[in-house]
Order: structure tokens, then sequence, then C-alpha cells
């Protein structure tokens, strides 16, 4: 049902409509009427302090929890659960174990599916592990991989399925600077491949810039969008993007729209 | 240390020579491989045993020498060949062990689930199971000779009882230790309850599950030689109060030997079984790949 196909075109629009979100049982507004229009095949970061909602945001958007108040819509649907064709991917790999590289891959469809679809398409799932240089770790158990290398694994377990819209709860938060350059390269190069929906939750002012299409920067309690920031450089971005002058203007843009959204004022 | 070892030197405290020897006697000993440094420490405890046996002139029925024990050990090893009468002691106490095991291993998950997984076997019976295993267990040995007879019953009985505790706290325990973060993995791929089960939760749960089995077996053990002491006549528990009836203290120390074995063999079969199926718990996964030039990934 999932036929590979790198030049798959969609048509994926998320649409977030004056969502409010107050966990139970208390009184602090996680969320307060936040609207976001995502175009199809964009990619979007969200970023803002602890506590300004950001994966609360995500979460509802992965169908995981439902805001107590606006809804949010994935091709004129309202998100009810976790939609078909959505990817998701958090800070730890959570690979499981007990499985091999290519068997954890395989988990998604073999949830979906069952084993015998999984087992259809181990194919696919070498192909993804080599596009992300992991050639040769099919057979690997988690315990053997590195850092990366299990993030990588989690990359190529969320594309198994060939969604059309990517949620990324700070997937390379817990990675040191230079592997994470180079898996943000490879983020936005698989983006534009699959010209999937991109919406990337972190807490790096340069990730969010380098990735980036529009980056909403967002403040706490309560948690809302302070400021809508487009950034307009040239695609693909690479290293050299990073001493780009522009790329410094950006960056200063969002860093203070962030103090401000927290109340630290720049005169 | 080095300052102080030197100028304790020059004051000539400690000659240098002394020092030095020292040092590579204690060098020798911490890089002996292990199963000699084992054997060693045995056979120093043995041999210190019996020159305090034999200076002492302690009698066999206090203390009996190790080379008394050898003997009575070889006599013991004879009766166990096959026909022989020690031999189907021997078998009795295995089958009570392993019924009762088996006993404790489908009451014990079965209870376990019950207490891990409702809130109300959280609530109202692990508080139950935890105070029962603060209790001196063995002290119920009178009422299952009560309850089941002299016969086997009673014994696995209190083998299962026995061994039963350690494997719902192991199972409990373990279904508790799925991560949140795994749970979100699983509802974001929209898995069915019984995959969220039997493809997560039951998994993370092996390793504390034989965590448990590991104690169980060995309280098997203990729960059915106790019930053999008690009452019955059968098996190897019995041989060894008829012996120490006698007296006999060498002969009584063969046949704990011989218990120990069967209590050494009965772990490690447990603890084989564990590293077979949840070899990916180990830490060192890695360095075992390495060691065992890539092994692990060829045969699985």
């Amino acid at each position: 049902m999932n036929q590979p196909s790198a030049t798959a075109q969609n048509s994926a629009q998320y649409r977030i409509e004056d969502v409010s979100h107050t966990f139970p049982g208390t009184d602090i507004e996680a969320l307060q009427n936040v609207s976001i229009d995502i175009k199809p095949g964009s990619f979007i970061s969200l970023i803002g302090p602890s506590g300004c909602g950001k994966s609360t945001l995500l979460n509802a958007m992965a169908g995981l929890l439902t805001p107590s108040q606006g809804q949010i819509l994935i091709n004129g649907q309202q998100v009810d659960g976790p939609p078909e064709d959505v990817g998701i991917m958090f800070q730890k790999a959570t690979l499981l174990p007990w499985r091999t590289t290519v068997a954890n891959v395989l988990l998604p469809i073999e949830l979906r599916d069952g084993a015998q679809a999984a087992k259809a398409h181990t194919d696919d799932a070498l192909a993804i592990i080599e596009t992300v240089g992991l050639k040769g770790f099919e057979n690997a158990y988690p315990g053997e991989l590195s850092g990366g290398m299990a993030q990588r694994a989690a990359i190529c377990r969320m594309l198994i399925t060939e969604p059309d819209v990517l949620l990324l709860d700070e997937p390379f938060g817990a990675l040191d600077e230079l592997t994470r350059e180079r898996m943000d390269l490879e983020l936005q190069s698989i983006a534009l491949s699959r010209n999937a929906t991109v919406v990337l939750v972190t807490h790096s002012i340069p990730e969010a810039v380098f990735l980036s299409d529009t980056v909403y920067a967002m403040s706490a309690r309560p948690g809302r969008i302070s400021e809508i920031i487009e950034v307009d450089l040239p695609r693909p971005r690479e290293m050299d993007t990073l001493n780009h002058p522009d790329f410094a203007r950006y960056v200063g843009r969002v860093r203070t729209a962030l103090n401000e959204g927290h109340g630290v004022h720049n005169d | 240390m080095t300052n102080n070892s030197r100028s304790a030197q020059k004051r000539g405290i400690i000659p240098a020579p002394i020092v030095n020897t020292a040092m590579a006697i204690s060098r020798w000993f911490n890089n002996l491989p292990q199963v000699i440094a084992v054997a060693l420490v045995i056979l120093t405890v043995l041999l210190g045993w019996e020159l305090i046996v034999r200076l002492g002139d302690i009698p066999v029925i206090i203390l009996p020498s190790p080379s008394l024990v050898g003997t009575q050990v070889i006599t013991v090893f004879g009766q166990l060949a096959p026909g022989e009468f020690l031999l189907g002691e021997l078998w009795t106490t295995i089958q009570e062990v392993l019924i009762g095991f088996g006993i404790a291993c489908v009451f014990g998950f079965a209870i376990g689930l019950w207490v891990g997984q409702t809130k109300f076997g959280q609530k109202a019976v692990m508080p139950l199971f935890v105070a029962l295993e603060a209790t001196p267990k063995i002290a119920f040995a009178p009422v299952f000779i009560a309850w089941f007879g002299f016969g086997i019953t009673s014994k696995y009985v209190l083998a299962a009882f026995m061994s039963v505790f350690p494997i719902i706290i192991g199972t409990a325990a373990g279904l508790a230790a799925t991560s949140e973060d795994e749970l979100k993995l699983f509802k974001s791929m929209k898995a069915r309850a019984w995959d969220v089960f039997w493809k997560l939760k039951m998994l993370r749960a092996l390793p504390f599950i034989f965590a448990g089995l590991k104690i169980a077996i060995v309280a098997a053990l203990t729960g059915a030689v106790a019930a053999e002491f008690i009452g019955g006549g059968i098996g190897f528990g019995e041989q060894i109060r008829l012996a120490a009836t006698r007296l006999a203290l060498d002969r009584v120390f063969a046949l704990i030997l011989i218990l120990s074995l069967l209590g050494i063999a009965l772990f490690s079969l447990v603890a084989w079984v564990q590293k077979k199926v949840t070899f990916w718990d180990s830490p060192n996964l890695r360095l075992m790949k390495k060691g065992k030039n890539s092994s692990l990934a060829v045969t699985r």
C-alpha cells in the first residue's frame, strides 16, 4: 500500500485554529490561542523557553493529546488520534533494545499491517538505512549503536511509512554540536527530496534558522506565539550558510523575539 | 604515598628490598587468573580446617575433617550411581523442586500481571504480598504437611510457596519498567493494546522476571528440603536428617555438598536461559560482540 518513492508529491496541509490547552488538574495555560497555517512542503520551527508549550503543541498535532480548546486540522479533517501519513521523532531515539536496526525500522509497519507486511518491506528498510549511512549496522542491536547512529535509525523508522508530515521533538537535542550539524544537513536533504512538511521543535536558535522557512518564536506562561520570522535563505542550505551575514541577522532577530517574549527588552 | 614510603626507606624503618618484595608478591596475587585464585582460597580454607581438627583433636560429631568428608563424598557418589537408593532420593527432591518451581511460575506470572497491570491489584493485593514477603515463609511448613500429608505434595507446595514471591514481584516491577517515551512511541504508531503488551511491556519486563526466577529456583530448593526435614521420610533432606540423628556429621557435610551442587546447577540453568533470552540487556553488548567476532549478529 505504501509504494516507496523518493519523489512523493504531497499536499498535507496542517491548520492549527485558535488552540488553547490547560492540563487537567492545573490552571497553567500550556497554550493560549495559537493559530498556525502550515504550507504543504514547508519547514517550520517552534522555538521558545521550556514551558512555552512547544512540545504540547507538537503532541496535539501528533494526535497524542486533545487540546482543551480549538482544533487542529490535517487536510481539512480534525486530528483525532495519530493521523495517517505523519511520522514523529523524539529527543530520545527510543529504539527497542531487543530488536536489530532493521527490525526497529520496520516496527511501524509491523504494528500497522502485521509481521508479514513488515517482512515484505525489508528491502525498503535496508535502502533507507543505507541513505542515512548506517549500512553495515542493519543487524546491530541498539546497545551497539552510538547516540548519533541511534537517532539515524529513529529517522529511518519515521520514514519507513513514507509520511507526508514529519513532527520532530528536539530530535538532535541530546547529540554533540558537530554530530547535530551533520544531522541537520541530512534532515534538510530528506525533507527536500520527499517534499515533506516538517515541524521541528527545538531550543537551538541556529538550528531553527538553518532549517526553517518559518520560525515561530514562542513565549511561556501562557504559551503563545510571540513572533513569526520568515527565513529567506536559498536552499539547499550548506555549512557555509552558517557564515552568511543574513544567517547571523536572522539568528539575531529570533533571539530578540525570544528575549522580548521573556520580558527582557533590548533598548 | 610514594613520598612516605620513600622517606620511610630513607630513614631505614622498612628496608627497600622488603618493600619491593612485598609489592611484587601482592602484584602476583592480584594478577592470578580467577579460577586459580578461587581454588587457592578454597585450598587454604580446607587446609586450615584440616589442621584445626587434627591439632585440636576435635571429635567427628562436632566437626569432621575435610579428609573425612572427602571420603564420605566418595561413598555418597557411589550411592548416587544408577539404581542405588540415594539417586532415587535425589530424584524425589529434584521432582519436588521442579514441580514447585513450575507451579510458582504459573501463579507468579498470573498474580504479577494482576498486581502490575491493574490499579486494584496494585492497591489491594500488592501490600499483602509485601507483608507476606516479610514473614519467615518456612514457618508455614508444618501447615502444608498438615494440609497435604507426608507425600511429595506437601513438599512441592512449600517449594512453590517459597518461590512464588520473587516471581510476583519481578513480574510486577518489570511491567512497570516500560518508559513513558516507549508508550508514547507505540501510541503514535497506533499500536493495539495486544501489541503494546507483547511487543513492548512483556519484553521490557523479561530482565526483571529473570531476576525473580533466579531467586525463586534457589528458594524452591530450600522449601523442598525444609519440608523433607519436617516430615514424610522422603527425599534428600530426609537423608541429611537421618545422618544428623546418627551424629555422622561427615556424611551430613557430604550430602550438603551434593545439595549445593544441585542448587548451583539449577541456578546456572536459569542464568543460562536468561543470557540466551535477554542477551540484548547486557551493558557490554558492544564489547561482547567485538570479543566474539560478530557472532551475535550472525546467529540471531
